[in-house]
């Protein structure tokens, strides 16, 4: 299909298969060759480009970004970020001046991160390059090339990036197999329903790997990325509603000052890069049993609501997971939306992985227990990691309902735990640590409830 | 003079704008092949049949290679021509290439590769030390010993003994740049090669054979790597071979590259080590004998597994005298890849072993330990001669307090010239004494300044208010648990095979006085194209702008060795002098002669000749000299001198020096679910007169990033096929930004190199990796807050680990 977008500044048309990524067309059909590819799956940020629409600019692996994501918006390359007169960008000249590259691999991804983090006068610089993998330098002479660029007037010509294309809209290919762009939810649903066997393509940060990794062919497709309502988060009073297409950089906003600690495990999710075009939907619909946001959303008492052509229904979250590799969903039936309750004072989410950020969870627990007068009158508890599915410990709910809130009760919910969860071992954990962590992290949160716990990622030298 | 400057990287500018090119980013022409390998599926075993049809009539592809295709030898070993490109029959690993698609894009190659037909006779593969050792599978004939003074006698009559073993795991080298190259097919069968490569002579070596061609048909050319870390020495000939042979079927420019996974699951790794230890001490924790015994998994291929293994036993002494010692070494042969070179070649497994010995001690014995590493340091060099003129060199082997010199400050430390010969090589003793100041493999140990660094770090870091701090709030947290940890670094410098300790260099001036340098080391992100060049420009009193950086190129210099074992600016550096120096002196005798006056009187500097009294810009005196008929090309060469040891008896000289270091790092742990972070690290580290602080800091850093992520997060993970199963970066993980210390203080030891090294600086590629084993020791001392008992903790240090170890403790 055609697709029409600002690169560098001008204006692109590019004719390619819905599943060509942006990487390999700059790379290999424009000669582009400053952004790199480091790992191919949205993991290292070597390939980190500048994207810009209506909402301004957000930096994405362009490795696992297909072409059709791009129409109408505004993409800028590494080559793209000095002055039309060569004056380079202040967080380029920064990281020379610090020695912020070595072998220079890295470098351009590191750059047009920086560079986009500064466009919006961030200075969380750790969050923000989170996803950019550096193997040199230790990334201490980075982050002092980023901090001395703070404040340093933005070029005003990527600035331009945001009058972009926006309104422009796709010339929608009529060929039979060629990708969908719906503009409306309504429009998705009534295609879907009629290709049900089709791929629905968010933000591609998992959809992505099937065709950079498994070398799947996936038509046909629809991209999502045009469906402004379907990303919309809307507050119903007592219930926010999240549509499915949200951006988990858009969820991250909205839990702020909602539920903190969810949103602090949001912080730790994927990486800038991939929190820009992962979906809340897609982390729900993929079904995966390591996925954070469906242990979280649990434990809240989330409500997903589910469409098939106009025909709408809506589940407790929990009972979306059937099995392993198996949810509650018929052919040509999507998520919508998420609802989630705006106050859950008690609810902590808590996310073990080798790493601290961009990992994927060797195990997630999320609690919500409610306590009157000494007594658990609720208790919402799930996992993942722990079992097939994300998982609500039911046993462990049991032995603490209508319980005393005290270490005794704790014990005995502790033991429940392994009622609950026979865990697997693999790379990321042994199924022991699993279960002993878990129990840990109940622990955890009756100290975090009683005000006394801490954890590590709190501790100043 | 433009040496001893913290200039930028020579590539910064072409980095932060993404023009520096790497291997992927050369143009190609129109009718370039795409090359990917078939890959087995089993770690053992052998191919019975091998139907490749639906991959010939895959969309794109163009040739299919298998091993009886090849037109010369089927081989990609750096050693001893045991690595097939292309699988014979027999399968020795999981991922082993076993046959290669020829497409017409990177993509159809990859989808292709996947469509074989491939059925086994599958064998359990071994992948244990355990099964390695029953069965034997080892590289040599059996464990390599070195031994100094009597092991058992000095272990029977020793007061107190102690016994232990660490584990540590293997490390990706995850470059982020993976390997890649491209062969141009030339006239008359010639070959030209780019490839990301740290050894270029060893890829044209590798081409030349597969070709059946003379060396002088076939020319690689390096200009950068994406980062090699010891990843690139050996493990690019496949793909350069693979290139090289797929355009001499199809007379078309090949290029490879490997899919981060396919990167991961071909090729080498650190080798894993387990270390069991016995040693014999006394009531103060002094070290009276020592009993190592070294394990490796080498993987299925020798490759550099030999050397690694020396080096891992050349190490185990780390800083610390041992009367005696005993290091045996089982290289180990298992179907996994061929581990390989990586940042330290062994070194660091060898020292973590000697610094588990030293915590485990001085955790038994409740000392410091830092003190009790103190007592067990090589004895301090001899006091450097004093300001005022005194030229009488100290008797050999002459032997100090370390209480005299403990705190000295790093002004007093050698000032330098003339310093090698009185420490080093012909006027050391030629025998030793057992009790001097010597390695388990008989080296006098004559430049040694850990006391005075260690010392001037402890007060720069402010160890002992900090200790006491750890210790209140241990006692203050329940949950969390702080510690600190201290380790030094003594790290021999040079190729231990010794002949590979040469250089050579290529220097033009032309006749408008710019300058075209060249030499056989390759850069790799770690800025040696640039310390060198400022050796260039300081010979010729240029500014830095003055001298072209040019690619690594085997038709400029020949026969070249590895950049590798840290040498790059002590070999290359001293190559290029040399040339430069021959250059300028034909110039000065020129100018000399025309100005009639003495050569010495021709002075180069600040951009401009004084010949006599008279000053000319240097590119007048390049024209001068050019019209005079005077060559303005030069090679130069260089020879590391006085390094000659056995390796099979484990005795003599291997190394022309030693480079030092030490950081104290802290840590916080978790202890209800093992999870854990640096919190700060404090680094002193000798790069003797540094030719560029700021790109020696640079190497510090990533190393010690580095260093800790191997024995923290770095975590290699097989199932009990043999298949790796941490084969991205989605499931290993590498440090990542907020991994860094919090607080992170790096300084340079103000002191030069007492060897005669290029400007007195010293190596500083691999040294630094090693401070990265004071934040395992300080987890491990994080642990030992839990409970009475040593904590015995592995690596890597991963969340998991950590809870095992507190569980140890608390026991």
């Amino acid at each position: 299909m055609n697709i029409t977008f600002l690169l560098n500044g001008e204006t692109v048309h590019a004719e390619a298969p819905a599943t060509r990524t942006l990487l390999d067309w700059l790379r290999e059909d424009r000669g582009l060759t400053g952004t790199k590819e480091g790992c191919n799956e949205g993991d290292c940020g070597a390939c980190t480009v500048m994207v810009t629409d209506g909402s301004g600019p957000r930096a994405l692996n362009a490795c696992i970004l297909f072409l059709p994501q791009l129409h109408g918006k505004s993409v800028r390359t590494v080559e793209g970020l000095a002055a039309p007169d060569g004056t380079l960008h202040p967080v380029q000249q920064a990281m020379i001046d610090h020695h912020g590259s070595q072998c220079g691999f890295c470098t351009p991804g590191f750059v047009v991160s920086m560079a986009t983090a500064h466009a919006a006068g961030r200075t969380d610089h750790d969050d923000v390059l989170a996803g950019n993998l550096c193997r040199c330098t230790g990334y201490a002479p980075i982050i002092r090339a980023a901090r001395a660029a703070e404040g340093a007037p933005a070029p005003a010509h990527i600035a331009e990036d945001g009058n972009g294309l926006a309104g422009r809209a796709p010339v929608q290919d009529a060929t039979a197999g060629a990708p969908f762009l719906p503009a409306t939810a309504d429009a998705l649903a009534d295609w879907y329903a009629a290709h049900p066997d089709a791929t629905l393509i968010a933000g591609a940060t998992d959809v992505g790997l099937w065709v950079t990794k498994d070398l799947r062919d996936l038509a046909p497709v629809a991209f999502l990325s045009r469906c402004a309502d379907l990303g919309d988060i809307a507050d119903t009073g007592e219930y926010l509603r999240i549509g499915a297409a949200a951006t988990m950089t858009d969820v991250l906003a909205a839990l702020r000052p909602l539920h903190p600690s969810y949103a602090e495990m949001v912080r730790r999710y994927g990486s800038e890069q991939v929190r820009n075009a992962a979906t809340l939907g897609g982390n729900i619909a993929n079904g995966s049993p390591i996925g954070d946001n469906p242990p979280a959303l649990i434990a809240l008492g989330a409500r997903l609501h589910l469409r098939h052509g106009q025909t709408r229904r809506e589940l407790p979250i929990e009972d979306f997971f059937l099995d392993y590799g198996k949810q509650d969903r018929q052919p040509g039936e999507f998520v919508e939306a998420v609802t989630i309750p705006k106050t859950a004072p008690a609810l902590r989410c808590y996310k073990i992985s080798k790493r601290f950020d961009q990992d994927i969870s060797a195990l997630c627990g999320c609690f919500n227990v409610t306590v009157a007068e000494g007594v658990v009158t609720g208790a919402r508890i799930a996992f993942g990691g722990m079992a097939g599915i994300p998982k609500r410990a039911a046993a462990t709910e049991a032995a603490l309902a209508g319980q005393p809130w005290t270490t005794q009760t704790l014990a005995a919910a502790s033991a429940a735990l392994a009622e609950d969860f026979q865990p697997l071992t693999d790379m990321r954990a042994s199924a022991a640590y699993r279960l002993e962590v878990a129990q840990g992290l109940l622990i955890r949160y009756f100290e975090d409830l009683a005000g006394t716990g801490s954890q590590v990622l709190e501790v100043t030298p | 003079m433009s040496v001893h400057k913290a200039s930028p990287h020579d590539a910064a500018a072409l980095h932060v704008t993404g023009q520096a090119r790497y291997v992927d980013d050369i143009p190609l022409p129109g009718n370039a092949v795409h090359l990917a390998f078939g890959l087995s599926r089993i770690a053992r075993g052998r191919v019975t049949t091998m139907d490749l049809e639906k991959v010939r009539q895959a969309p794109g592809v163009i040739a299919v290679v298998t091993a009886g295709d090849l037109p010369g030898a089927n081989d990609v070993s750096p050693s001893i021509h045991d690595e097939p490109l292309l699988c014979d029959g027999a399968v020795h690993y999981h991922g082993q290439p076993l046959f290669l698609v020829v497409a017409d894009s990177h993509l159809a190659a990859r989808k292709a590769a996947r469509m074989g037909d491939v059925s086994y006779d599958e064998e359990p593969p071994v992948l244990t030390i355990e099964d390695a050792l029953e069965k034997d599978w080892r590289f040599e004939d059996g464990p390599r010993v070195y031994t100094k003074g009597d092991v058992d006698a000095a272990l029977a009559q020793a007061p107190n003994r102690l016994s232990g073993q660490i584990e540590m795991g293997g490390q990706e080298h995850f470059y982020l740049e993976g390997q890649a190259a491209l062969a141009l097919p030339q006239e008359g069968g010639d070959m030209v090669v780019h490839a990301s490569t740290q050894h270029p002579t060893e890829i044209q070596h590798k081409v030349a054979e597969a070709l059946n061609l003379p060396m002088h048909a076939v020319r690689v050319e390096t200009r950068r790597m994406g980062g090699g870390f010891g990843g690139k020495e050996s493990q690019g000939n496949a793909l350069a071979v693979a290139c090289a042979v797929a355009a001499r079927l199809t007379g078309r420019p090949a290029k490879m590259r490997y899919d981060r996974d396919d990167d991961m699951t071909i090729t080498g790794k650190r080798h894993d080590f387990r270390i069991d230890y016995t040693v014999g001490h006394d009531a103060d924790g002094r070290i009276l004998a020592v009993d190592f015994t070294q394990y490796t998994r080498c993987g299925w291929a020798q490759d550099l597994s030999l050397p690694v293994a020396d080096r891992a036993m050349l190490h185990a002494d780390n800083a610390y005298l041992l009367p005696n010692a005993r290091i045996t070494s089982h290289r180990l042969r298992t179907n996994m890849a061929s581990a390989t070179a990586f940042r330290g070649f062994g070194g660091p497994q060898g020292m973590v072993g000697i610094e588990r010995v030293m915590d485990h001690l001085a955790h038994v014995l409740g000392l410091d330990p830092v003190e009790l590493r103190r007592r067990n340091y090589y004895r301090a060099a001899p006091l450097a001669a004093p300001a005022t003129p005194d030229t009488t060199p100290p008797a050999p082997g002459t032997k100090l307090d370390p209480g005299d010199v403990a705190s000295r400050g790093a002004t007093q430390v050698s000032s330098g010239l003339g310093a090698a010969k009185r420490f080093g090589g012909e006027f050391s003793p030629a025998s030793p004494p057992e009790d001097s100041n010597t390695t388990p493999y008989h080296m006098e140990v004559t430049d040694f300044i850990l006391h005075e660094m260690t010392d001037t770090l402890l007060k720069r870091a402010d160890y002992t208010s900090r200790k006491a701090a750890v210790a209140d709030w241990n006692a203050a947290n329940a949950r969390l648990k702080k510690g600190i940890g201290f380790s030094p670094v003594k790290f021999g410098i040079s190729f231990t095979l010794t002949h590979l300790n040469q250089a050579g260099a290529l220097v033009h001036v032309y006749q408008d006085g710019s300058v075209h340098m060249n030499h056989g080391g390759t850069e790799m992100g770690q800025g040696l194209f640039q310390k060198v060049a400022q050796v260039a420009a300081s010979r010729f009193g240029l500014p830095l702008e003055a001298v072209k950086i040019t690619a690594t190129d085997t038709g400029k210099v020949p026969n070249t060795s590895a950049t590798a074992a840290s040498s790059g600016s002590d070999l290359n550096g001293m190559a290029v002098k040399a040339a430069c120096d021959t250059i300028r002196d034909r110039m000065a005798a020129c100018l000399a002669e025309l100005h009639q006056v003495q050569p010495t009187d021709v002075v180069f500097a600040e951009g401009e000749v004084r010949v006599g009294a008279e000053t000319m810009p240097f590119s007048r005196a390049a024209q001068i000299a050019y019209e005079n008929r005077v060559s303005l090309s030069a090679t130069g060469f260089y020879k590391t001198p006085e390094v000659a040891w056995d390796r099979i008896a484990g005795k003599g000289r291997p190394f022309f020096y030693f480079a030092y270091g030490a950081a104290i790092t802290e840590v916080v742990i978790d202890t209800l679910t093992g999870e854990n972070r640096i919190l700060r690290t404090d680094i002193l580290h000798d790069t003797g007169a540094s030719l560029n602080p700021a790109l020696d800091i640079g190497q510090i850093e990533g190393g010690y990033v580095q260093g800790a992520g191997w024995l923290t997060t770095e975590e290699l993970w097989w199932d009990d096929r043999g298949r790796l199963r941490t084969h991205a970066p989605s499931t290993y993980k590498i440090p990542a930004c907020s991994d860094r210390p919090d607080i992170f203080n790096v300084a340079l030891w103000e002191g030069e190199n007492r060897a005669e090294t290029i400007y007195r600086s010293k190596a500083v590629g691999e040294p630094p990796f090693m401070l990265g084993i004071s934040a395992h020791l300080a987890l491990s001392d994080a642990c030992a807050a839990c409970g009475p008992a040593f904590p015995d903790l592995q690596a890597p240090a991963t969340a998991e680990e950590v809870q095992r170890a507190i569980k140890r403790a608390q026991a």
